[in-house]
């Protein structure tokens, strides 16, 4: 038997293995039961509309919300980065660490609870949820926006410069679109990270006209005691980012194409 | 000729690190003078053409361009740049714009030109570097001659009363070269201030009212491109020249 033949064999058997585990598994698992507890048609059809219209939409406003800030906030905080000004370089650097060290939940709870204190108002729940979850993407953006800027040739700044363009035009015009172009692919990851993030908002509690998706299907599965809408909402979920990912290739190919 | 110099270098000191790479370097190009600077890999051309425009921050030493000292911590750096163009080995383009964009956006952001404005003079010079139907074109669709002659034509919508060119066609197939020597010595014939560091004998010869060879960040002799050329009076210009050959 040859090498070739032999790991084939040995492919053949791993194969027939994983198939025969999987129908063994099938085989015992109670669909009966499953089925009333994930696939229950009657609590899932209840969720309509509200499960797009309210909660789905929060979703997409939250996420929509929080990437605005945090990508503005994070293009300056990798500015800062690569500035030649020590002090905002240690800013940056310090905001960078500290925030992508803590986990998203506790600086959601602490912008939630620091600020009606700090400022002595509540502040209104979109400026809170945006300023919340809007913080810890600015700091994974910055990193990302760092490396498309440092990704951009030297010459390039030296051109637009040697055309009598200050730093701040060259950067605006020339170095920071060819960045963003080469950071497309990482920033759509953290737009479908945030996405999933935004789940972890009902810290800063929520009202019926509020909830995002994971907190509407969470109510949902507690007052009827049924895991249907988790798969509901699960459902949306995908609905949302595999689009997204799709977009984002097609774009990417695109790009490609024009360079 | 005018008696203030378009370029005027006096005692340019420049070092990266521990490496001294210009060594007190007096140099003056007239208005009208097309100049080429020959000499070997890492005798200091590239850093001393950077200097000029201050791409690269002089140690030492003044540079006047058209009186003027760009060093001067109170000089507008920025507008002095804008009137001297400057061609790069790798052409740099920006690729993100078309070629009519790349033409057209320092004139709209430093000039302040009008849309309708910047876009004639860059009509204007694409077609004076024969390209006048690449405008909607990106930079990654032409060959390395026209990507250099672009660049000549963005440099040249500026309106610069001086170019620099750094090796301009050493990143070009050899077939390509012909066409950006051409319309450099178009330019040259327009009366246009160049400073041009190449590796092309032939052309400096033809072209140059004056050529200088540096070496080990010194100025060793200039003059006329026949006699630096043809007849060298140090020997280590002579050197240089036959290894080229
Ligand atoms: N940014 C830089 N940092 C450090 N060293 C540099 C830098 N630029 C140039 N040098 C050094 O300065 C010296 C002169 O370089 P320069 O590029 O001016 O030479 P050149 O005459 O243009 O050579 P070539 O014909 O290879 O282009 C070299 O030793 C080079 O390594
Ligand atoms: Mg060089």
């Amino acid at each position: 038997m040859t090498r070739r033949q032999r790991q084939r064999l040995l492919r053949g058997a791993l194969y027939a293995s994983a198939v025969l585990v999987v129908l063994a598994l099938v085989a015992v698992a109670d669909w009966e039961l499953l089925r009333r507890n994930f696939l229950d048609v009657d609590i899932a059809a209840e969720m309509f509309p509200d499960v797009l219209l309210v909660a789905a939409r929060n979703t997409i406003l939250y996420t929509a919300l929080a990437f605005t800030f945090g990508l503005a906030l994070g293009l300056v905080l990798a500015l800062m980065r690569l500035s030649s000004i020590a002090p905002y370089r240690w800013f940056a650097t310090a905001y960078i660490e500290v925030f992508r060290g803590l986990p998203a939940l506790l600086t959601i709870f602490l912008v939630g609870f620091g600020i009606p204190i700090a400022f002595q108002t509540r502040w209104p729940v979109l400026a809170q949820i945006t300023l919340g979850l809007g913080i810890v993407a600015a700091a994974y953006m910055a990193e990302t926006i760092r490396a498309g800027i440092e990704a951009v040739p030297r010459g390039q700044m030296e051109a637009a410069r040697s055309l009598g363009m200050s730093r701040g035009r060259a950067m605006a015009s020339i170095v920071i679109p060819q960045g963003f172009r080469i950071i497309v692919p990482p920033l759509t990851n953290e737009l479908v990270l945030l996405i999933k993030d935004t789940s972890l908002l009902f810290v800063l509690g929520t009202t019926p006209a509020t909830k995002e998706l994971t907190k509407f299907g969470r109510d949902v599965l507690t007052s009827r005691a049924n895991a249907t809408p988790l798969i509901v909402v699960g459902a949306v979920y995908l609905l949302i980012t595999i689009p997204l990912t799709q977009v984002v290739a097609v774009l990417e190919r695109r790009n490609a194409r024009s360079r | 000729m005018s008696a203030v110099p378009a370029i005027r270098v006096e005692g340019l000191q420049k070092s990266f690190g521990a490496n001294h790479v210009l060594r007190g370097i007096d140099f003056r190009v007239d208005v009208g003078e097309v100049v080429c600077v020959i000499g070997p890999s890492g005798s200091g051309k590239s850093t001393l053409l950077r200097c000029v425009n201050r791409l690269e921050e002089a140690d030492d030493g003044s540079i006047l361009i058209e009186g003027e000292d760009i060093r001067d911590p109170d000089a507008d750096v920025d507008l002095l740049r804008s009137r001297i163009g400057m061609v790069f080995q790798s052409f740099n383009l920006f690729p993100h714009l078309s070629v009519l964009r790349n033409l057209t956006i320092a004139q709209r952001r430093v000039r302040r030109r009008g849309r309708d404005g910047a876009d004639r003079v860059a009509r204007e010079n694409l077609a004076r570097v024969g390209l006048a139907e690449k405008a909607d074109a990106y930079p990654a669709h032409l060959s390395g001659g026209q990507q250099q002659r672009v660049a000549i034509a963005r440099a040249l919508s500026m309106e610069p009363d001086m170019m620099l060119f750094d090796e301009p066609t050493s990143a070009l197939d050899p077939e390509l070269v012909g066409e950006v020597l051409a319309v450099m010595r178009d330019l040259a014939r327009d009366g246009m201030t160049m400073m041009i560091v190449t590796h092309e004998m032939g052309f400096a010869r033809e072209v140059a009212d004056r050529v200088v060879f540096m070496d080990g960040g010194v100025v060793v002799e200039e003059g006329p491109p026949d006699r630096v050329l043809g007849d060298p009076a140090h020997e280590r210009t002579r050197r240089f020249l036959q290894m080229v050959r």
